[in-house]
This record gives C-alpha cells, sequence and structure tokens, in this order.
C-alpha cells in the first residue's frame, strides 16, 4: 500500500508501485488536468509539484511519490485564480491549451524559487515544457507579468 | 446545464484550508459531453426560437450557439460564434457554445485547410440576421409599431419613438411563432455597428484551459471504460504473423488481448491493424502491450529507405515532368544562353506531433456507437466507423471535446475507428490511448520532395526564364493504391501560383511512388513549394547582386490580377472563385513593403553573424510577408531573436487569435527547418519521440514575433495555416545573409552553419 496526498487529501494506492503516478492522477483519481504528452519526460505536459517542486508525473512511479504531497492543476486558483493564471489569461497564452497545465505548474515553481526571473531563467526553465501551437513568447512574457504582480 | 457541486465533499477543505465552510462552486458543464445517452438534439434545437440549426434563444434570454467546426486551437469554436453574435446584436456573456455532433446538417465539418471563417462567416451572419429579424417582428407585432421603427440594441428590441424595450428571451416565445425569413428580407448591419467582428475576444474556453477544467479528448471518460494500447505494424500494410497472448496477461490490470484486422488498400483512414492489449488503466495497456513480442509480415514497403529514396527523388527532378502551369517557352528560352542558375532542394516526411496523441472513445451497443474523439472531422468519424462495422452513418454518434492541437492528424480518424472495433470485441467502452511514439511512428505523414529550380538571368538581373520542378509521393496515394501523380490540390499550393512577372515561365511535377501514409499538415505541399522557390528567388537576387527586398518586389512586377487560368487552366484557387479572390500582386507587394519597413530592411545596423531574410507566399488566400532576423555565432549556433510578419487575409473576424496564429506559425516553421525530419529503415519510420523528432523548445524558438493584418475588407481567407510557408525561406535567407552559407536541405540539423 501506498500512502500519498493529492491536493490535500490523503490517498492510498494498493495497484502496481511502477505505475507513473499521472497515470494514477488521471485514471484511477479522475484529475484529468494534468496531460499525457510523451512518457519520457520529455515535454512537460504532465507537470505537476511533489513536495512543491515541479515533477514529471509521467516517469514518477508510485513508489517514488510514497509519502509525498502532491499538487496538480485542479489545486491551484480553487479560491480564486493563481497570479500565475491570471496572467496567463491577460496575456492570452494559450492556442489548443493541452499543454497549458503543465507549462502553468512549471512556471509557478519558478517563480516560487526565482520571484524576478530574467529572460535566462525563464528560458533554462521553460524549455523543458514543449509548446506544438508556439505560444512560447507569450508564456514567457505571463511569467514577467506574473512576477510583476507578485511583487 | 450548470452542475452545483458542493465542493466540500470532494475534500478541499481537508486540504489546506480549515473545515467548517460550505464552499460552493457552479461549472459549466459541457452539455452531455461524456453522457453514455446521446441526443441529436442541441440546445440550439430545443431552444424556444431556433431558426437555424447554429442557434437557439431561450426564454431565459440564453443564446445558444453550435460550434460545428472542431477547436484545435484556432479559436474557430469562439470566433464563428462570435460573427453570428454581433449579427444578432447578442450579448457574449449570455452566450453559450455548445460543440456540434458530427451531423451532415451543419455542412462541412472538416475542420482545415484553413476555411473555417472563408466558408462559414456568410452562413454564421446569415443565422445571426434571421434571429434579430424575426425578434424585431415579435416586438413589432406586440407593440403594433411598424417594424422598420424597431432596432436592436445589445440583447434587447427597442421602439425609439416609445421608448419600449424587450428582452431576446421575452420575445423568443413570440417570435418562435413567426415564418423564418426569407434570406433577401435579411439586413445586415454595417462594418461600423459591429462589437465582435473584427475586434479581437479571447478564447471562449480560455479560464477553462488556465484551470484544467478544459475537456479534451485525452480526458473523456465514462462509466464501464476499458483502455487499449495498440501494437500496429511497423510497415504500412505489414500484417501479424503470430503474438504472445499469455505474457500481457500476467500484467495486473489486463483484462485481454484482442487482434485489428489489416486494412484493405486503399488505405484511407481505415486503421492499420494489428494487435490491441485492453486493461483496466492506461498503463497496465501499455505495460501489457511490452509483452506481446508480435511477429510481423512486413509486405511490400520493407523496401522503403528513406536515403536512397532521396536520391531517386533528386533524380526524378533532373527530368522533365508534366506541366502544370506554363508561359512562353522556358526552353527555348534556355538555348538562349545567358547567365544561368540552378539549385536542387530538398525537404523531408515531416510529423504532425500535436501534444495530445490521437485518442478516442467509443462505446458499442446494439449496432449503435457513441464515440468522443479528439477529431478535425467527426463526420468522416461516422463515415470509417460506419463502414468498418457495416452499420448506418447515422447509427454513430460523434461527440467532439477539445483537441489537442490537430495540425491535420486529426482528420484522418484511423484511431477512432480502432475504439469502435474494439468496443464492439470486447463489449465495454473502449479508450484507444496512442503513445507518442504510436504518434510519430504511425502517422499520415507531410510528403517527402525535392525541387529542381533553373533561371537566366537578363541584363537587370531579373530571370527571363524560370522553370521549377518538383517530384513528391502524393496525398491522393492515401485514397488511391494507383495514385503516383500529385494533383491540382498540391500543385496549387505555391507552384502554379507563382506570381513573378517573367514571359516563360514553367512549373513541373513528376510522380513518385509513396511507402508510408501521406497526409496533410499544417499548410501542406506550401512548406517544400515555398522553401524552394523564395529561395531560389533569393539566389536570383544574389547573383544579380540586388537587395533581396527591392528585387523580390521587381519579380513580383507591377501590381496587377494574374490571369491564372490562361497559363495553368487546372488551377483550383483552394476552392475560392477567382472573381472574389483572384492572385492579386498589389497584395503581394504591400505585405513585403510592410514587413520590409516594420522589420527595418536596410536600416537597421546588424552586428558580426547576424542577418535578415525576407519570403513572401500566397496560401490559403492569404498574403503573407515574413522578415526573419537570424544570429550564427562563432560555434555555428542559431538563434532567432525576431521575426516580422504582414498579413492580408481580408477581412479578419478575431485579429487577436491571427496574431496567436501566426507567431505560433513562426515556432512551427522553425520546427521544421531547424529539426523536422522523418526517415526510414526497411519501411519501418526512425524516429519515434520527442528525442529522435524535436520541435522547437522556448530557447530555440524566435525570441518576438511581431504580427502586422493588413486592414482589409475583402473577404475573409485563411490565417491556421498561411504563416508556416514562407517561415523557412525566410529563415535560410536570414542564414545567408548572416553566413554566406546558403541551406537548400531541411533540416539544418543536417548542415553545419559555423565555419
Amino acid at each position: 500500500m501506498i500512502d500519498l496526498k493529492v491536493n490535500g487529501i490523503q490517498r492510498s494506492f494498493d495497484g502496481e508501485p511502477d505505475m507513473p503516478l499521472l497515470w494514477y492522477l488521471r485514471d484511477i483519481l479522475g484529475l484529468t488536468g494534468t496531460k499525457f504528452g510523451c512518457g519520457m519526460a520529455l515535454c512537460g505536459a504532465c507537470t505537476v509539484h511533489k513536495n512543491g517542486k515541479a515533477i514529471r508525473s509521467c516517469i514518477t512511479t508510485m513508489q517514488r511519490a510514497a509519502g509525498s504531497e502532491i499538487r496538480t492543476i485542479e489545486d491551484v486558483g480553487v479560491y480564486g485564480l493563481h497570479p500565475v493564471q491570471k496572467s496567463w489569461m491577460e496575456v492570452n497564452v494559450p492556442q489548443c491549451g493541452y499543454c497549458q497545465s503543465g507549462q502553468i505548474m512549471q512556471a509557478i515553481a519558478l517563480l516560487n524559487e526565482k520571484p524576478k526571473p530574467k529572460d535566462q531563467d525563464i528560458d533554462d526553465t521553460m524549455s523543458g515544457n514543449i509548446c506544438r501551437c508556439g505560444t512560447y513568447q507569450r508564456i514567457r512574457a505571463a511569467i514577467k507579468a506574473a512576477a510583476g504582480e507578485s511583487a | 446545464m450548470s452542475a452545483l457541486t458542493n465542493v466540500s465533499r470532494r475534500g478541499f477543505l481537508q486540504g489546506v484550508l480549515s473545515s467548517g465552510a460550505l464552499v460552493l462552486c457552479v461549472h459549466f458543464v459541457p452539455e452531455a459531453l461524456w453522457a453514455a445517452e446521446a441526443s441529436p438534439q442541441s440546445r440550439a434545437d430545443q431552444s424556444v426560437l431556433h431558426p437555424s440549426v447554429y442557434v437557439g434563444v431561450d426564454t431565459d434570454g440564453t443564446v445558444y450557439i453550435i460550434a460545428h467546426r472542431s477547436e484545435m486551437g484556432t479559436t474557430s469554436r469562439t470566433s464563428l460564434p462570435l460573427i453570428l453574435a454581433d449579427e444578432l446584436d447578442a450579448d457574449w456573456a449570455r452566450v453559450r457554445v455548445q460543440q456540434a455532433i458530427g451531423d451532415p446538417r451543419y455542412g462541412s465539418q472538416d475542420t482545415d485547410g484553413s476555411h473555417s471563417i472563408r466558408e462559414f462567416y456568410q452562413p454564421m451572419r446569415e443565422a445571426g440576421a434571421t434571429a434579430r429579424l424575426m425578434l424585431v417582428r415579435a416586438a413589432a407585432q406586440q407593440w403594433g409599431v411598424p417594424e422598420a421603427e424597431c432596432m436592436t440594441d445589445l440583447h434587447v428590441v427597442v421602439h425609439k419613438a416609445t421608448g419600449k424595450r424587450a428582452g431576446y428571451g421575452d420575445l423568443a416565445p413570440v417570435a418562435a411563432k413567426l415564418p423564418v425569413p426569407k434570406k433577401e428580407e435579411l439586413k445586415f448591419k454595417p462594418a461600423s455597428a459591429w462589437r465582435y467582428v473584427g475586434k479581437g475576444q479571447t478564447s471562449y474556453d480560455l479560464q477553462d484551459i488556465c484551470t484544467g477544467k478544459a475537456k479534451f479528448g485525452m480526458d473523456a471518460q465514462i462509466d464501464g471504460m476499458v483502455y487499449a494500447s495498440i501494437e500496429h505494424p511497423p510497415v504500412l500494410g505489414g500484417k501479424l504473423k503470430s503474438f504472445d497472448d499469455k505474457a500481457p496477461m500476467q500484467v495486473k490490470g489486463v483484462r485481454q488481448t484482442v487482434t485489428i484486422d489489416p486494412f484493405t488498400p486503399p488505405h484511407h483512414f481505415q486503421p492499420l491493424g494489428g494487435v490491441a492489449v485492453i486493461a483496466d488503466n492506461t498503463w497496465s495497456a501499455m505495460k501489457g502491450r511490452q509483452k506481446l513480442n508480435p511477429v510481423w509480415d512486413n509486405g511490400a514497403n520493407a523496401v522503403y529507405n528513406s536515403d536512397q529514396y532521396k536520391k531517386e527523388l533528386q533524380a526524378t527532378v533532373r527530368e522533365p515532368g508534366k506541366a502544370a502551369r506554363n508561359q512562353g517557352d522556358v526552353y527555348a528560352a534556355f538555348g538562349q544562353g545567358g547567365k544561368t542558375l540552378e539549385a536542387e532542394y530538398y525537404v523531408p516526411h515531416l510529423a504532425h506531433a500535436s501534444m495530445e496523441p490521437p485518442v478516442a472513445l467509443a462505446d458499442y451497443r446494439d449496432g449503435k456507437v457513441t464515440v468522443w474523439a479528439s477529431t478535425q472531422n467527426p463526420q468522416a468519424v461516422q463515415e470509417v466507423i460506419s463502414e468498418k462495422l457495416g452499420i448506418p452513418k447515422e447509427a454513430v454518434t460523434c461527440y467532439v471535446p477539445l483537441l489537442g492541437g490537430g495540425f491535420g492528424r486529426k482528420s484522418k480518424p484511423d484511431y477512432a475507428a480502432e475504439a469502435a472495433i474494439l468496443s464492439k470485441k470486447v463489449g465495454h467502452p473502449v479508450k484507444v490511448v496512442w503513445s507518442r511514439e504510436d504518434d510519430i511512428r504511425f502517422d499520415y505523414y507531410h510528403t517527402v520532395s525535392a525541387m529542381y529550380m533553373k533561371a537566366v538571368l537578363g541584363a537587370d538581373g531579373l530571370p527571363t526564364a524560370w522553370l521549377q520542378r518538383s517530384a513528391f509521393p502524393s496525398i491522393g496515394s492515401t485514397f488511391d493504391v494507383n495514385a503516383t501523380i500529385a494533383g491540382p490540390g498540391e500543385l496549387q499550393q505555391g507552384w502554379m501560383d507563382i506570381p513573378f512577372n517573367i514571359p516563360n515561365l514553367r512549373a513541373e511535377n513528376s510522380g513518385a511512388a509513396a511507402h508510408v501514409r501521406i497526409g496533410w499538415l499544417r499548410s501542406v505541399a506550401n512548406i517544400y513549394h515555398a522553401f524552394a522557390a523564395q529561395s531560389f528567388t533569393n539566389e536570383c537576387a544574389h547573383a544579380a547582386g540586388r537587395d533581396s527586398v527591392e528585387y523580390l518586389l521587381a519579380l513580383i512586377g507591377p501590381p496587377r490580377i494574374i490571369d491564372i487560368k490562361k497559363s495553368a487552366p487546372d488551377y483550383p484557387n483552394y476552392g475560392g472563385s477567382l472573381e472574389a479572390y483572384p492572385i492579386d500582386t498589389a497584395r503581394h507587394r504591400r505585405v513585403i513593403e510592410l514587413a520590409a519597413e516594420k522589420s527595418g530592411w536596410g536600416k537597421r545596423k546588424l552586428g558580426k553573424g547576424q542577418g535578415m531574410g525576407i519570403a513572401v507566399h500566397r496560401s490559403f488566400l492569404t498574403y503573407v510577408a515574413t522578415v526573419v532576423q537570424v544570429e550564427v555565432n562563432d560555434q555555428g549556433e542559431l538563434s532567432i531573436p525576431r521575426v516580422d510578419t504582414a498579413v492580408d487575409a481580408g477581412l479578419v473576424v478575431n485579429p487577436e487569435a491571427t496574431r496567436s496564429q501566426f507567431e505560433g506559425a513562426a515556432v512551427f516553421g522553425t520546427s521544421l527547418a531547424r529539426f523536422g525530419e522523418i526517415t526510414a529503415t526497411d519501411g519501418a519510420v526512425d524516429q519515434s519521440n520527442f528525442d529522435s523528432y524535436p520541435v522547437s523548445r522556448m530557447n530555440e524558438a524566435p525570441y518576438q514575433t511581431n504580427v502586422y493584418i493588413v486592414e482589409s475588407s475583402a473577404p475573409p481567407a485563411g490565417v491556421g495555416e498561411p504563416g508556416v510557408p514562407p517561415f523557412a525561406p525566410a529563415l535560410c535567407n536570414g542564414i545567408f545573409a548572416a553566413t554566406g552559407k546558403r541551406i537548400r536541405e531541411l533540416p539544418l540539423s543536417r548542415s553545419k552553419l559555423g565555419a
């Protein structure tokens, strides 16, 4: 039995310990905001927070998630939009939107660590998250806008 | 339907906030999105007033507008309803957009070819104007005043003289009893009265996307469903000889293995065949699949090796092909000598690689199928399932959730047919999830192409004769096993319609056999045609010793309408009439001048290793010029600090979405130019995930793309695709300006840019 917290709720899992957290979230808990993109930590669509740090849930096994606190996009902005979500909307970042849960989770983690990120910080952190529609310049603008707001 | 959800019951309060408070949140749930019982009735149909399949007005004043085209990021789900809402004078805040099921009564739902706005601008206006006129007539009747004295304001009808006002909801029941007005009776709002058209509006789904609530095809869930992961034949047309049906069963959660028959040629949108592992969750299905140990009979396409094939294509274009356009006599002109330039270009196969891989959930029950598919074409989903299961098309109900990208791949619903076939075989709803590896190895690929260009320059450096030849396996091969010659649908795309003012001009094409599935990818044949033509233009400018922009304008010549049918009788003009959408070189010139001016062409001082390149291209009836500024450092590493793109797409309904599309097109163009390459060995595709098939990341993409939209009252044209074609040649022309290195083959990852 694997115990973990997901969005503040204590959960127990008795399935295969090598199941990636992504599929536990999506198929077992029905938290479909976190997306599947590559299964190899190459695209970042599956980004969630584990103990406050951005991780790729597609390669994080349930074994490795044991005992941790997981936060997904569904828990962000429940009581009013997060500044990052607000700036994402103001800048009108998304096109298809599929990668944006992962982009937002990654951006929140970045701003938690570096409240005033420079271009290089944004590039270094966000280049792990692919957007095939090509919204990168708006993502960069939205992160800067959020950094201004949370300052 | 608004679903009132008691959030505390879901346990949020056990988390960060102290418990005790009752938190309620109201969230709009897309009607019947995940309901097993499907109804062909839309909310518009069920509304009191519903004069058109696209719109309904209910007694509470809610206006239901049907989005019948798929939403994959181009914002058509928002922009088309906006046109209708504008003409209806409806308050956008009181509009509910409902996504249509696949149904021919909506007209074409095939969301590709950049024609959603072009084709449905007028039908949307008519639907809105019809409902508005009926509401006005209802008010006039109630108040006993002449119809001509009544007008609409936001969501109300007003009679100025008496100061009477009535809301749309109150008028709907009266209006519903009136006959639906004829088209000739409709009066459209003047452009000056538009509230939404041309003003820009963000996506209807923006907040849901930013909060993780938006429902994509990947998110489909219904009771009792099981999951499937499918092993496909690695070579097109391959057949399953044997597999291990025991080993997968040892994986926890695996329920069974099921074979899928191979297709009957032509492959069209049929499943490839293979063997599926059915499981309780996606992971178990994927893991079980690894134990299948399938053995294949690869069949005839195992001969396909892309390196060898490239040489054959290049040899083909060195020989004359079939003329798709001809004016004057290039061969005679070549015989007269002069300064001659020749160059060959090559663009490999590309994969779509939308962020959401192909996915569909299907539920077969009693001879009927309900399917939730991430599809650009729900009517094609109905057709292929009907064909594969031997049931009527009307027995297939296809819901269309949001698409996590499409780019043309999701017009081909082979994966939806897989889900339906499997659901019938296993007796449960089945969700088919393709892995990224499946997506890249079993795509309908953008074709591989070789181009040969030859020009003779006159004394002024401008060509007196221009010959262009291309060869590539045709998309037609997907629909006809004997199709090896490209059709006008492909040859119109930047080949027949070359807009240059040259007396002797000839465009040729030669056939080539397909060994993988060939499909359309964002901007299609324009990609390689524009790459060759606009790169070669730049070569000519350099040979003539003239500025690239000035030369391009000279080559296009004076503003005029090109009489294209004279030299290319088969030219289809993307299905648009040449009267409404002529090839107008004044519009080519204007976007070139605008992009050059805004980019600071010839005025900005560039540093070491920096350069600017330009390209112009008309596609999907839209004119685009792009200037790309590049920088190549001493290590040969490329960066793209700035892109300036000028767009003339006629009337632009949603400028905000249009800017997004062209920003995105610059990134899409960067991806294909820098990295895009699918190769095959013994018939099997070599690439499989974003490690072997990279697409642009933030640090590789243009830093800043500026989009300038030409104000125009010309009929609306496409915006989803036309930004892509000029990008790669503009980039490569910029690389030439920066380094002196001419790029004639894509992707750039095959070339050394450094010294």
